[in-house]
Order: structure tokens, then sequence, then C-alpha cells
């Protein structure tokens, strides 16, 4: 095969991804050590992405995006996590903002969306998750109490990552009892809550230490007052407004896990293939190639689905069903080519300056967040096949 | 002032190079290919110089298969103007390329020539000496710093001895060396603006020139693989081996 024969891609992909290639090799594996090693949050990585305008992508060129489609978001995604780094970091800076694009008013799509664009504001905050109801969001018990111009919000988050590094938060809260609604879906609100106006009194932010560097907090709500204009939408609607955001994050998240999956067999083969012992390389049994190869063969299955997914959403289309299969199938991918990893490495997997034991905690992230696994099964086997709601 | 900038299409810096089966090139189908890192050099300091209003337009030019326009959007992104695109499947040499590049500047009229000062496949180094001969112009070769004012390019060139300093008339040729400057990444705006910038497709017959290979290839080969060395105990024994078995002190 000559390089004419080739095909010539010429797609925006394409360009995309090598320079959100170059980009990443200014961020090697010693800065994400260096982060990890005292928990900081990569303040230079995410300045550059947002310099970039990668983290607009998704956000109307009139708003200073550049309007483009969630494949090439998922394309940025997945480049950043190839190439070793951490996406996590700011991923939700490109999709949290849908919610405001979809149901905020011009008046705060005018306001907020080219400080998004431009990060100048962060929002990468999603104030969802309480410690009394995980996935069954419609029992969160954060309350938004009407008061003349302004909500008195009480309550708790947990699980809200980035809260500590980003400026604004999508806040989900109950605007109307449980009990006085007329439908379980009705009576939770969503709001743009400006952080920085309230935080250190009525808002608390404390970090949790995990297992990997996250920048994960919980977030307490004292009396905490915050203009009427904060609402997106209209009140009562958020549940609807959260649900329409959420195949988005769900292939998204796909596609990191694929470039999660292609990052860890790289280095897999790179290494089965260099490493001699009893005079030849390891990569040359099949005890060691065979792992590799089948995580591999499940990463490029569960990309096709990353595709398919992002393909309906693009068409307009239900893709609800293909989202999660997505975000499970390349989750589990990963997971496996991490393992893989691990194994080839033997005691050098260990190593922290081998990347992989950082990459291998990162990646675990995504079997249980944003939805674990369990739940997208309930989903398929509820909503696709037709079995009896198991919850 | 208008700027022509060449780009080629090379195998990626990371890319191993493997020697082609028929063992007359190296291997490129399913390998990546990036612009030339002398050539993003100087579309850098193409831009700068555009930034500080001494360019005007600024036109990259690449040579070769259809693909190389890839390598022209790079550039595109980065803050050319409008590309030019000779399109062959013809194996491209220096000369043939300097040929091509006179008459687009013919054509173009620039007030300079910046590219790489080689190309990091077949390490030539003589496309940019070949184009300033040809038009009779002065070149500045292994530019390490370049400053343009009343007419007159100064140029820091990084020669074997040290750094030595020339003064160019403009019009002239200047090629980049490695520290001439740090080349910006493309950011997502200016890659999408990239894609509605014309790119100017033309054959080699159009500019009259006849790009066809003057030099044969014979034999295309795999370096020696390296020996294994030897440990030495002290200086004393490195300095006897260097100097009774290496000869070389």
């Amino acid at each position: 095969m000559n390089d004419l024969v080739q095909p010539i891609d010429l797609s925006p992909h394409a360009a995309i991804r090598n320079e959100v290639r170059k980009l990443c090799a200014a961020f090697p594996g010693s800065y994400w050590r260096a982060l990890d090693r005292d928990n900081l949050y990569p303040e230079a990585f995410v300045r550059a992405l947002a310099e970039g305008g990668w983290l607009a992508a998704l956000i109307p060129e009139e708003y200073g995006g550049s309007g483009l489609t969630l494949s090439s978001a998922a394309a940025i995604l997945e480049e950043i996590q190839r190439a070793g780094c951490n996406g996590a970091a700011c991923h939700a800076q490109m999709y949290i903002m849908g919610a405001l694009l979809r149901h905020g008013n011009a008046a705060q799509k005018a306001e907020y969306l080219p400080k998004i664009a431009s990060g100048a504001l962060r929002l990468q905050a999603f104030g969802v998750t309480e410690p009394s109801s995980g996935t069954d969001t419609l029992a969160l018990q954060t309350t938004a109490r009407r008061d003349g111009d302004e909500y008195v919000v009480n309550g708790q988050k947990i699980w809200t990552s980035r809260a500590e590094h980003s400026d604004l938060m999508l806040l989900l809260a109950r605007t109307t009892p449980r009990e006085e609604v007329q439908k379980r879906t009705d009576g939770l609100s969503v709001f743009l809550l400006d952080m920085r106006a309230v935080r250190g009194s009525q808002l608390t932010i404390r970090p949790i230490r995990t297992m990997m560097n996250h920048a994960t907090t919980e977030v307490f709500f004292d009396h905490m007052r915050i203009p009427a204009t904060a609402l997106i939408g209209e009140e009562g609607e958020g549940f609807r407004y959260i649900l329409s955001g959420m195949n988005a994050e769900r292939i998204l998240i796909a596609a990191e896990c694929i470039g999660d999956a292609k990052w860890f067999t790289e280095k897999s083969t790179n290494y089965a293939n260099e490493r001699v012992v009893f005079g030849r390389p390891i990569g040359q049994n099949q005890g060691v190639q065979f792992p590799i190869a089948k995580a591999y063969a499940r990463m490029r299955a569960a990309e096709l689905m990353v595709e398919r997914a992002a393909a309906l959403f693009e068409a307009g289309q239900d893709c609800g069903a293909e989202a999660n299969i997505a975000k499970m199938l390349a989750a589990e991918a990963s997971w496996e080519a991490a393992e893989a990893c691990v194994q080839t490495h033997g005691g050098f997997g260990f190593a922290e300056e081998y990347d992989i034991e950082r990459k291998f905690r990162e990646t675990r992230l995504y079997q249980v967040a944003p939805i674990s696994t369990n739940l997208i099964l309930s989903y398929l086997a509820e909503h696709v096949l037709g079995l009896p709601r198991s919850y | 002032m208008k700027l022509l900038v060449p780009v080629k299409r090379v195998v990626d810096y990371n890319v191993k190079v493997r020697v082609k089966s028929d063992g007359m090139g190296v291997e490129t189908a399913g390998v990546k290919m990036s612009m030339n890192p002398f050539d993003e050099i100087a579309i850098e300091e193409a831009v700068r110089l555009k930034e500080k209003g001494i360019a005007s337009e600024i036109i990259a030019v690449s040579m070769g298969i259809a693909a190389c326009q890839e390598t022209i959007r790079t550039a595109l992104a980065m803050g050319a103007d409008r590309g030019i695109l000779v399109e062959t499947d013809v194996e491209l040499q220096p000369l043939a390329v300097a040929k091509m590049l006179k008459a687009l500047v013919d054509k173009e009229q620039p007030g300079m020539v910046i590219m790489g000062k080689q190309a990091i496949d077949d390490d030539m180094n003589a496309t940019g000496q070949m184009l300033a001969a040809l038009l009779g112009w002065p070149q500045g070769t292994f530019a390490s710093k370049l400053d343009i004012a009343d007419g007159t390019a100064t140029v820091i060139r990084e020669i074997d001895g040290g750094l030595e300093t020339v003064a160019l008339t403009l019009p002239a040729v200047v090629t980049a060396d490695l520290r001439l400057n740090e080349p910006r990444y493309a950011s997502l705006p200016n890659i999408m603006k990239a894609r509605k910038k014309p790119i100017e497709t033309i054959k080699p017959a159009d500019l009259g020139v006849d790009p066809a290979p003057r030099l044969t290839t014979l034999k295309v080969v795999e370096p020696a693989k390296r020996k294994a060395g030897v440990k030495v105990a002290n200086v004393a024994e490195l300095v006897a081996k260097l100097r009774n078995e290496a000869k070389v002190i």
C-alpha cells in the first residue's frame, strides 16, 4: 500500500486531534505525577486548554465558541486521555453549559456564555448528588425557597467535582415539596449559582480526599441567598433540563475511556516489545499478547458504539440507550486495557514513574461515575427490553 | 510585505521510521505525517512578523500529493492567510522544489521567503540555498534571530564556530534553525477559520517546471545496529583504551 491510496482525512477531527496532541505533549507524566503527589489542580493545563478554545468547542460561535458537534468534542477529550493527560479536571466545562444554552434566557446566555467560552469564568461544577440520594435524584433534599427577588437555598451536595476550582455551579434544588407536586418528576429547579458571591459564608466547600486526584468535594448551603435571576428556565422543570444533558455527558465520558484504553494499550505493546526476558521480548508470549489484543478488540467495539451514539445525538434522535451502552462498554474496555497494562508491566506497573498506576486509578472511576454500570443495566432492562422495573 | 513560506509534509518526528521492503525508501503507509518542524518555526516567524505589522500577507506553499493540503491547513491554522498546493505524484528533490518555488516567487513577488533549514525526512539542507541562487537573492541560512528594518533583514546565524550576524538587503531567503522561536499551538477557533481560507491547487507544468528527479536512489538501508559497549573500571583504563585501542588521543 503506498501513500497515494491512503484516504486523506481533511475533516476537522484530524486537525483537532493533531493540535490537541501537541498541546498535551507539553504536559507529560512528570507534570501529572507532581500534581498527584500534592493533590493539586492542573491549573496550567486547564488554562492552556481554555486559551486554545478547546473547552468552548460546543458553545455556538455567536457566544464565542466554535459551535462544533458532539463528536468533535469527543475527539478532543479522547485525545487528551490518549496523551496520558486527565480531562476530568475540566471536561465538565464543555458540557454543563448545555443546560444554560438550551434552557437559559437570552440575558443569561449573553451574560455567561461568552465568559465561559473564553475561560474567564469556569462552569465546571454540577450540584446534583446528595448524601441521601444518589442516582435517585428525585429524592434530593436541598431546597430553594422563593423570597421576594431571591431564593434561599438550604442543603448539602456530595461528590461535587471541581467545586473549589469553579466560579459557577449548576445547582439542582427542590422548589416544590415532593408531596405537593402533580407529577413525581416536577418540583425540582435548576439554578446557575455564582459561587464567588456566597462562598465562605453561606456556601462552604470541603474537599474529599479520594484514591485519585479528582478535586471532588462536598458542598453545604446555609441559608444561601441567590438572586431569582439565577433560575434557569421554568421553576419546577429542572429534572427534565438535567436529563436532557445526560446523554451528551455519557458520550463524552465514553470517548475519554476510549482514549484511556488507547493510552494503556500503546504502553502495553511498547513495553511488551521492548522488555526482554529469557532472551526474547515478553510480547512474544501469547500469555502476554492475548490480554492486550483482547482489550484492544473490546476498545474497538466500544469505539463503534461511541461513534453510533454521537451520530444519533447529532442527528437529533433519541440516543439514550446507545449513550448508556457506549459509556458502559467504553468504561469496561478502558479497565480491561488498564488491567492488561499492569499485568504486562509486572512490578513496574506499580511504579509511579510509569504513570500506569495513576491512569489505572483514574480510569476506574468511569465504571462508577457519572452513573454506575448497574444503573445502566437497569435502564436497558427496563426501558429497552421491557423488563419490570427493579428498583 | 508578502511572505512566502514553503511547508513540507514529512513523517512525524515521533515515528520510528522503517525501511520499505523494496529497499528504496522508508515506509509511509499508515504512518503519522506532520509538518516539517523547521517549517513550523518558519511559519511561526512569519506570523510574528505579521503581528508586528511588518508582513501583510503569508502564503504557505506545499508540494507533493494531495494530502499535503493537511500540512497547508496546519499552516493556515497557525496564521498563514492562504495556501498554494503544487500537486504532483513525482518524487520531489531539492532542485525541482527550488525551481518551482522560484516560479512562484516570480508570480507572487514576496518580499522574503522564510523556510525550514532542512526537512527532517531526507535532511538535504539544500532547497533554501538553491532557491536563493536561482533568484539571485541574498540568503541567511540557519537563522536563530531575525530582525527587519529599512529594507534590511539582520540575521543571526548558527554556525560551527558560534554565531554570525549578516545583513541582507531584501528581498531575501531566510532559513530557520531550531532556536529561532517556539511555534505556537493552533487554537480551536483558528483551526475552524483555517478551513475557510483558500488553497489554490496547481501542477508543476503550470509553473513551467519538469520536476522529474535528477538523482537516482540506489538503495536505502537501516543504520547498523549499535554494538554493546564495554565498562571501564577507572579513568586510567579509559585513557589507555582511548589511546591504544581507539587511537583517538
